[in-house]
């Protein structure tokens, strides 16, 4: 642990053998089209298939009349169950895998054709014959909720699905009355579109002889899939089997069993053969659950010192038109809970009005919710520091969470086991060379360019889902299988769970085999990888399943040592017995361990050890400090991100390379979302404007700084292995960090309302409006 | 439908498509050399990037019969028949630079072409010359490290 | 994609034979915009006949005051070429910002101007130079070549053989480009002929077109002063989610001075 081992599952990655689902196809394989609604908003009036089923190679077509039919397949649910303060449940909108009487967002599903190639599929969704009543529709999130807004669920007043509220107001409102300073800020947190560059591809199978529904999709877990496939149909778990081979990226919407997987596991069962559906890019952008797309407003009373006396936030958070499995818990349970980040706060309000619109359904991604709460009170601290007239970094001192204070409970009622936000922010500035910056923007002015830096310090809560299972499993030749229910797309577990097995064991890396949730028949146990859990969950239960193995060992050592159990030492990878001297290696005692005739009487054959890792703490606290400095050329708006430096607190940090490549990718996630990505509705006509990369913007690598990444390794006290979450702060810290860079470049021209993304016809447009 | 040839990974393979087949589904579909990927539907992500006649090529933005007669390499000519990583691809995973992978292949085609024309490029030009290929994984910081460090390990091989 | 024939033209004659042998045919240079459209079934022609195989359509030479570019010539090739370098630099560093690296090694400027895409870069290039287009036909003045959106003066089957350049005294071309795409929402070359200077817009209107008022401000006074308070109306500029008209009349100018910087 702790060094940059490289990753040897590279070797397949970067020579092109990877395997992803559509690098394979299975015997009498059919492809499936499907047909995506083009209206914001419409009832179906007509839908004829004739035309379509008689195309050449079409061997079926389904819709959701078909579907409703047969009677099988239950509505997609939402396992996020919101109710408001009294306890009335949320509204859960019946979803439909295909919509058959009416659509609600660009892109919502209507049928399916099957044929025996996808081209086929593809010309044959032309011919369906469908007659659209367009109604109307909204798109925009603040206007959502006002009364004259389209209404979309006859159900839900107002598009509201829930109005959430942690407590009830009355309290901070009186504190806000009653405070000398109130800093108080409207913010957009802007809808994001992950795009992993793997599109959406599935193939749906069934196996008559055991009814089983087999479905092959990239994801983030199969058990976690599973685990939300089976309340659509609802069989006995064995029945279900979900593959995932090399997955091409996941960041928070691959982990979800969306509908087009269920229709076509639903089709195979059909027609009693494989069908396989390769979406493009359009698909992709258009049905991947969407995320963030929050409108806010907050506001954070301060003593006459600028300490803050509490905080109140009112968002109007977007869920889509429908409820994905998560969405309404992101912004009410998933950033809300970390609410405050950093800063002790003695009374937290929070409002979040879940909206309907005719949009894409909103889900988790990267940060889900917590990046949201980091730019609310980064925005909140600088304001505070302009209200105050105060330093920005002196009052984020001075409202930190003390050192002394940890554990301590925030005001969600979260035990916080640890943090140093003050010394990390420290060290974040010396990286930054953050008291240089005068020189650099008197520099930057004799070009005729604006220079600003600004700090985005982070906290969040990585974890969920506090259970896991690991299994080491020592072969009968000597070497290790680590069989965990963590699935890795990217993240090289692999590399680091080795790492972890290694020095708990001493077996070497070329001793062991790696196998995770890709695959319900192999690892059917686990809840995947997502929230950054697969350290503290994945690593933790190898560790004890390691631990586990080495104990059971000694027994068998000491026997084959003929010694007392008593008298034999384990140290790396070898026991010793320490009256003889005499040693065996943990590979060859596993070697004996498959051999009856080597072990004690009675004893049974194998070493092979289980964890079922359950864990009181829900969560974890990673944490960070982030800094941009950015140079603005006033003439066009165009802002260049010309340094970048953060120290991100993860605790332990098992591979340095791999920590600091999850952190640059966060952060480049962050620098879109701050600055580049911006998803498009029409608002009059809710037209989706967004449906490629040639309008939404994706990073690349010239828009990308060097990342000047470091760590402050503050042991977490609440897993063994003393690990933090590493994937997701940089999503957190960066779009505050930019924004307050911004902010700081353009205060002198008078701007002080902006809104991500920095696009420089925005910065322009500022600037002219402050003239 | 035609019956298209070309020389693929130094082997002569034809085939019979469709007109409008694209190359990178012939060499996907046709010839099961599934490294080279399909990202996007505009040309940009990269992910599908070959050598044509010896030029780095959007292998999705070319019909096959259009590379009738050409001389194509994809990822799976990179390394040596024997396994040895090319000095690129060592470069990539001694730096950290894949984590999904699925871009990876374009990433290493794309970067023999820089070394091709910029032999002793930098990390400024590397940024540049990354226009047309994405990653969402990476943030490119350790892409670009890669990139430099297997043309270095190029120029020593000579 | 909807199906279509493929054939390969084996010269310019033979293409335009071709084309008239179809329903609704269509010739493919490099295919960087046609494949695209395709793709998005935006288009659904009979035939695609492609010129890659007609002789000399590609190609550079100079005979000392013009530059002729064979109109199958890839971005790449006169991005790196020694005579336009020489020559025409800004025309250089013109063709190397098209796309990225892979697109510069199929894109064609014959495909590229016979498009006349509103963002694409040689328009403002062989506008702001006043090149000549040579067809089989004839040959037709920058002037009276983009005559609107996706619009030339190129009759049904007549096909560019070649763009010939003037060499000017000098030029100068920046691009202020789409984030996402890398097209320009404003692109300006600039350049001077003797007393005479030229200043092209791509990415602001329909097509491309000139400014003559900072033409004759350049010609007065050829710096970037000169056109540094000269602003063009937003009228009838382009619109969409990432530029307004109001945003790219204010970068014309901006984009104007730069490139005048830069000749």
């Amino acid at each position: 642990m702790g060094q940059p081992v490289r990753r040897a599952e590279d070797v397949r990655l970067v020579t092109g053998q990877a395997v992803y689902t559509d690098d394979f196809n299975l015997d009498g394989q059919a492809f499936g089209c499907f047909l995506r609604s083009p209206h914001a908003h419409a009832k179906i009036l007509s839908l004829d298939t004739t035309a379509a089923k008689g195309a050449p190679g079409v061997i079926g077509v389904f819709t959701g009349k078909d579907i409703d039919a047969a009677g099988d397949v239950n509505d997609m649910p939402c396992n996020a169950n919101i109710k408001d303060l009294q306890g009335n449940p949320m509204y859960h909108p019946p979803r439909r895998p295909l919509e058959s009487e009416r659509v609600r967002f660009v892109g919502d599903l209507i049928a399916i054709v099957v044929a025996e190639t996808h081209v086929q599929a593809r010309d044959a969704v032309e011919l369906i014959e469908i007659e659209y009543e367009e109604l109307p529709s909204v798109v925009d999130t603040a206007k959502s909720i006002e009364p004259d807004a389209a209404q979309i669920w006859p159900e839900a007043n107002g598009n509201l699905c829930v109005h959430f509220e942690n407590k009830d107001g009355a309290e901070i409102d009186a504190i806000i009355q009653s405070a000398p300073n109130v800093a108080k800020v409207d913010l957009i947190n802007n809808r994001l579109i992950a795009a992993p560059m793997e599109p959406r591809v599935a193939i749906g199978d069934y196996d008559s002889d055991t009814g089983t529904m087999i479905l092959y999709a990239p994801s983030q877990g199969a058990n976690r899939m599973h685990s939300t496939i089976i309340q659509v149909f609802p069989l006995e778990p064995e029945k279900i089997h979900v593959i995932s081979k090399d997955t091409g990226g996941g960041f928070g919407v691959r982990s979800k069993a969306y509908a087009e997987l269920i229709i076509l596991m639903w089709t195979a069962r059909q027609m009693k053969q494989p069908v396989k559906w390769q979406g493009d890019r359009f698909e992709s952008m258009v049905s991947d659950n969407h995320s963030r797309d929050n409108v806010t407003h907050a506001e954070l009373p301060m003593d006459e010192n600028g300490r803050a006396l509490g905080l109140k936030i009112e968002t109007i958070a977007s869920v889509g038109a429908y409820l994905s499995e998560m969405g309404p818990g992101i912004p009410t349970h998933n950033g809300r809970r970390i609410t405050g980040t950093v800063y002790k706060l003695p009374e937290v309000y929070q409002s979040v009005h879940v909206a309907f619109s005719n949009t894409t359904p909103t889900d988790s991604y990267r940060g889900a919710g917590r990046p949201e709460a980091a730019f609310i009170m980064e925005s909140l601290m600088e304001e505070a520091a302009k209200v105050m007239g105060m330093d920005p970094i002196e009052i984020r001192n001075l409202n930190f969470i003390p050192e002394e204070d940890f554990p301590y409970t925030n005001s969600q009622n979260l035990p916080i086991d640890s943090g140093k936000f003050t010394e990390t922010m420290n060290m974040a500035m010396e990286r930054a060379d953050w008291d240089g910056i005068d020189a650099r923007r008197a520099e930057s002015k004799k070009h005729g360019k604006l220079r600003g830096i600004g700090l985005g310090y982070f906290m969040e809560s990585s974890g969920g889902r506090p259970d896991e299972f690991g299994r080491v499993r020592m072969e009968a030749d000597g070497s290790a299988t680590i069989l965990v229910g963590t699935f890795s797309h990217g993240q090289g577990h692999g590399t680091a769970f080795r790492q972890i097995l290694h020095d708990a064991t001493g077996l070497p890396f070329e001793q062991m085999n790696f196998i995770d949730g890709g695959d319900t028949a192999i690892v059917p146990q686990g809840r995947g990888t997502g929230g950054s859990r697969s350290s503290q969950m994945g690593g933790v239960s190898i560790l004890r399943a390691a631990k586990k193995v080495i104990i059971k060992g000694k027994v068998i050592a000491a026997h084959l040592l003929q010694t007392g159990e008593n008298k034999v030492e384990f140290a790396s990878g070898v026991y010793t017995a320490t009256d003889s001297g005499a040693s065996i290696s943990l590979s060859e005692v596993a070697m004996a361990a498959h051999d009856s005739a080597k072990l004690p009487d009675g004893m049974d054959q194998g070493l092979d050890e289980n964890e079922h890792y359950q864990r009181e703490a829900d969560y974890n606290y990673p944490n960070g400090a982030h800094i941009a400095e950015v140079e603005i050329d006033p003439e066009t708006g165009v802002i260049k991100v010309d340094r970048y430096s953060a120290v991100d607190d993860s605790g332990v940090i098992i591979n340095p390379m791999l920590f600091h490549g999850q952190v640059h990718g966060a952060i480049a996630q962050g620098l879109g979302q701050a600055l580049y990505e911006h998803t498009v509705y029409d608002d009059d006509t809710g037209q989706f404007l967004s449906g490629s990369f040639m309008d939404y913007c994706m990073p690349r690598a010239s828009m990308i700084p060097d990342l000047n990444v470091g760590s402050n390794e503050v042991r977490c006290t609440t897993n063994d292995l003393g690990v933090k979450g590493a994937g997701e702060g940089g999503c957190c810290g960066a779009p505050p960090a930019v924004m307050n860079a911004v902010l700081d470049a353009l205060k002198d021209l008078g701007v002080t309302d902006l809104a991500m993304p920095l696009t420089p016809m925005r910065v322009w447009q500022a600037i002219q409006a402050a003239k | 439908m035609t019956t298209v040839s070309m020389t693929v990974n130094g082997k002569e393979v034809s085939g019979d498509v469709e007109d409008r087949t694209l190359l990178v589904q012939f060499i996907r579909e046709h010839l099961t050399l599934t490294g080279t990927h399909v990202g996007c539907d505009t040309s940009q992500c990269g992910a599908c990037t070959i050598h044509v006649n010896g030029v780095s090529v959007k292998s999705c933005t070319m019909l096959a019969v259009q590379a009738d007669g050409a001389d194509i390499k994809t990822i799976e000519s990179v390394a040596k028949a024997d396994g040895t990583l090319h000095p690129m691809q060592a470069a990539f995973q001694e730096n950290h630079g894949l984590q999904c992978g699925y871009c990876t292949p374009g990433m290493v085609m794309s970067a023999l072409d820089i070394v091709r024309r910029i032999p002793d490029v930098d990390a400024d030009q590397v940024r540049h010359e990354l226009e047309g290929n994405l990653c969402r994984c990476t943030g490119y910081e350790n892409i670009v490290k890669s990139i430099v460090a297997g043309a270095k390990a190029m120029q020593a091989e000579g | 994609m909807y199906e279509f024939k493929y054939s390969k033209a084996s010269s310019v004659d033979d293409a335009v034979e071709k084309l008239k042998a179809s329903d609704d045919g269509k010739f493919i240079a490099g295919g960087m915009t046609l494949i695209p459209t395709l793709k998005q079934r935006l288009a659904s022609p009979s035939d695609v006949i492609d010129l890659a195989g007609a002789e000399n359509l590609a190609g550079i030479s100079t005979d000392g005051s013009t530059v002729t570019i064979g109109a199958m010539t890839h971005h790449a090739d006169v991005a790196t070429s020694d005579d336009v370098q020489k020559a025409i630099p800004a025309l250089a560093v013109l063709a190397s910002g098209i796309g990225d690296p892979a697109v510069r090694h199929r894109g064609t400027i014959g495909g590229s101007i016979a498009n006349s895409d509103p963002a694409a870069d040689y328009p403002a290039g062989v506008l702001g130079l006043n090149a000549t287009v040579v067809t089989n036909e004839r040959e037709i003045a920058a002037d009276d070549f983009f005559t609107d959106l996706f619009e030339t003066a190129l009759n049904e089957e007549e096909i560019i053989t070649a763009v010939r350049f003037p060499i000017p005294d000098c030029a100068g071309y920046i691009k202020f480009p789409n984030p996402a795409s890398g097209y320009a929402i404003v692109g300006v070359m600039v350049a001077k002929f003797g007393n005479d200077v030229r200043v092209a817009v791509t990415g602001a209107g329909a097509s491309a077109f000139r400014v003559p008022e900072m033409e004759a401000a350049l010609a007065a006074n050829f710096s970037a002063d000169a056109v540094a308070d000269i602003s063009i109306s937003a009228d009838d500029l382009n619109t969409d989610i990432h530029a307004s008209a109001e945003y790219r009349a204010h970068l014309v100018t901006v984009m104007a001075k730069r490139a005048v910087a830069l000749a």
